[in-house]
């Protein structure tokens, strides 16, 4: 018999399948994390350190990949194979759920490789704050994947809406978040913004967390954020999921 | 194994399908006609459970498609416009999914997977990027997607819309067949005039959201048009001549004569025989045969046909029929 959890890993290991045919898709979808990592790492001011960047650019790459992959469903409205899955027996909650989890899979091994790129140069890791930093990461993006479905499921035919608004909220988010550069040097509007924005407390934690401090404050904020915006993100998800026809 | 009660669905202000009552028995292969718009999609929609109707009742497989979605999800199979197996994926992993999606082991979905790919022979493509596929392969695996399950209902909306007319042949024949080997019912809308007369053993004619006909496509003609004998003369006064003695409904039109009269490529040669008795005989023979075309332009004074304009009633064509929205 099938259950809604039987039903998600059904979803899962679908979304799952094409990465595993062809891994350098993961490695290809991260160019952009890397370019910030090779060209804008030498520009930092001297009391910013490698390991106080890298966590952020780990936090980039989730943030650039996980908006994205609506346009892959967007992509399956369009060509028809998103209403054949409508049509199976499949639970439309697990619909999104399983495609949502699987954008994890492609955070851990980015974060993985940016790691092993960065610690040549002397950035130095603790691998248990970075494996409790990826726990985190990973609601974080189940709950962003699933803000992504539910766009393309509201944009639909309209590509254009998808990328118009992805594209206008991720650098703000991105750069309210203190990701590149430390938003306390910033003016009081733009500390009080960033206090407002999630990722904020994601980012914070990850830096700490990656840095070995696990007992930090900000770890608890931290996952307090993330599992804010998986909650929401998995809330509002399902119901358009729910409505998609 | 389908019985809709006055199914109607709106869009906002558009009165989509309007009150369908249909019954289709177990094993028949019917197919739904109509023009662009006509709302034959709609009313798929409504049969696979994708969208809930405005009014009305619809009990599919011997359930209710509003209070046992899932129920009804289990026993259908459904291909819709669009390309089932998503173009990113290879098409044998999209089978083995599909075959999950129904609850399926996975060492079954693979098996089944396998005899659905050599029967529609996907050998060669299955494990290739479905991107890279042509129209008519992806298609055909889009009818294997829609067979996983071995469902005792199979949806097909516009099944060989955009293929050219040798993948088209290949896909109805593919049809046919696998309704021979597994007695699937079969329901599939198409504006292809042709398809609908060479699979369908039961044509429904929709138009503006209603069913106007519904019949055995030799029924339709015969009943609707028939057949027609067109003879040409050297002169106007020969044909006035013959169309005053012909024993069957006649009508002349300067040189022209149309003799209207059930199964007329068999009286053909007893009437030229008759003719040349008289000291009549025409220049010119033509057997016309009433086309489903025919049937929809009897019926709502407009043709299916390209360009969809109204033409007179003895005009057939020889054309690739394509329904354009009149």
């Amino acid at each position: 018999m099938t259950n809604l959890v039987t039903d998600t890993g059904v979803v899962f290991s679908r979304e799952l399948r094409p990465v595993l045919r062809n891994p350098f898709t993961v490695v290809f979808a991260m160019v952009q994390p890397l370019v910030f990592l090779g060209l804008f790492a030498p520009l930092l001011p001297d009391d910013l350190s490698l390991q106080w960047f890298v966590p952020g650019i780990v936090v980039m790459s989730c943030l650039f990949g996980t908006s994205m992959t609506g346009s892959n469903l967007l992509f399956e409205i369009q060509t028809g194979s998103h209403e054949r899955m409508l049509v199976t027996p499949l639970r439309r909650p697990a619909l999104l759920i399983g495609r949502a989890l699987k954008e994890i899979v492609p955070v851990v091994v980015q974060a993985a490789v940016i790691v092993a790129i960065c610690l040549p140069f002397g950035f130095d890791l603790h691998l248990g704050g970075a494996l409790l930093g990826l726990v985190i990461l990973s609601v974080f993006c189940l709950g962003l994947g699933s803000l992504s479905y539910t766009l393309a499921l509201a944009a639909k035919n309209q590509e254009w809406l998808f990328w118009t608004v992805q594209q206008t909220l991720l650098f703000p988010l991105l750069l309210l978040a203190g990701m590149l550069l430390p938003v306390e040097a910033g003016p009081g509007w733009l500390q009080a913004l960033s206090k407002w924005n999630p990722l904020t407390y994601v980012v914070d934690a990850e830096r700490a967390l990656f840095n070995g401090d696990v007992w930090a404050s900000t770890t608890v904020t931290g996952a307090i954020a993330a599992a804010a915006v998986g909650a929401f993100g998995l809330l509002v998800g399902t119901r358009a999921m729910r409505r998609s026809a | 194994m389908i019985e809709t009660h006055d199914l109607t669905r709106h869009f906002k202000d558009v009165q989509a399908v309007r009150g369908i009552n249909l019954t289709v028995a177990p094993g028949e292969l019917v197919a739904l006609l109509g023009p662009n718009g006509a709302g034959k999609s709609t009313t798929l929609r409504m049969l696979t459970t994708l969208i809930p109707p405005t009014s009305g009742t619809a009990r599919v497989a011997g359930h209710d498609v509003v209070r046992a979605q899932r129920e009804v999800r289990h026993r259908i199979g459904y291909i819709g416009q669009g390309n089932g197996a998503a173009h990113s994926q290879r098409g044998r992993d999209e089978l083995i999914s599909q075959g999950r999606a129904y609850g399926m082991k996975v060492a079954d979905a693979r098996r089944r997977a396998a005899e659905l790919i050599e029967s529609l022979d996907l050998g060669e493509v299955a494990d290739r990027t479905v991107s890279t596929l042509s129209g008519g392969q992806r298609r055909r695996l889009d009818i294997a997607m829609g067979l996983i399950h071995a469902p005792e209902l199979l949806f097909l909306d516009e099944p060989s819309t955009g293929l050219d007319p040798q993948n088209r042949a290949n896909l109805q024949e593919h049809i046919v067949e696998l309704r021979e080997r597994y007695g699937t019912t079969i329901v599939l809308t198409t504006h292809y005039l042709d398809e609908a007369d060479a699979m369908a053993e039961r044509v429904i004619v929709i138009d503006h959201g209603r069913i106007i006909a519904d019949d055995t496509p030799a029924r339709l003609k015969d009943e609707h048009v028939g057949d027609r004998i067109v003879l040409g003369f050297e002169h106007e006064t020969d044909a006035a001549a013959v169309a005053a003695r012909v024993p069957h409904k006649s009508h002349q039109h300067g040189t022209e004569v149309t003799i209207s009269v059930p199964g007329a490529p068999r009286l053909v040669t007893g009437l030229l025989d008759d003719l040349r008795a008289w000291g009549l005989p025409p220049a010119e023979v033509e057997v016309r045969r009433a086309t489903l075309d025919d049937v929809f332009l009897q019926l709502t004074g407009r043709s299916l046909r390209e360009g969809g304009a109204a033409r007179s009633a003895g005009d057939t064509g020889e054309t690739a029929p394509a329904l354009v929205e009149a």
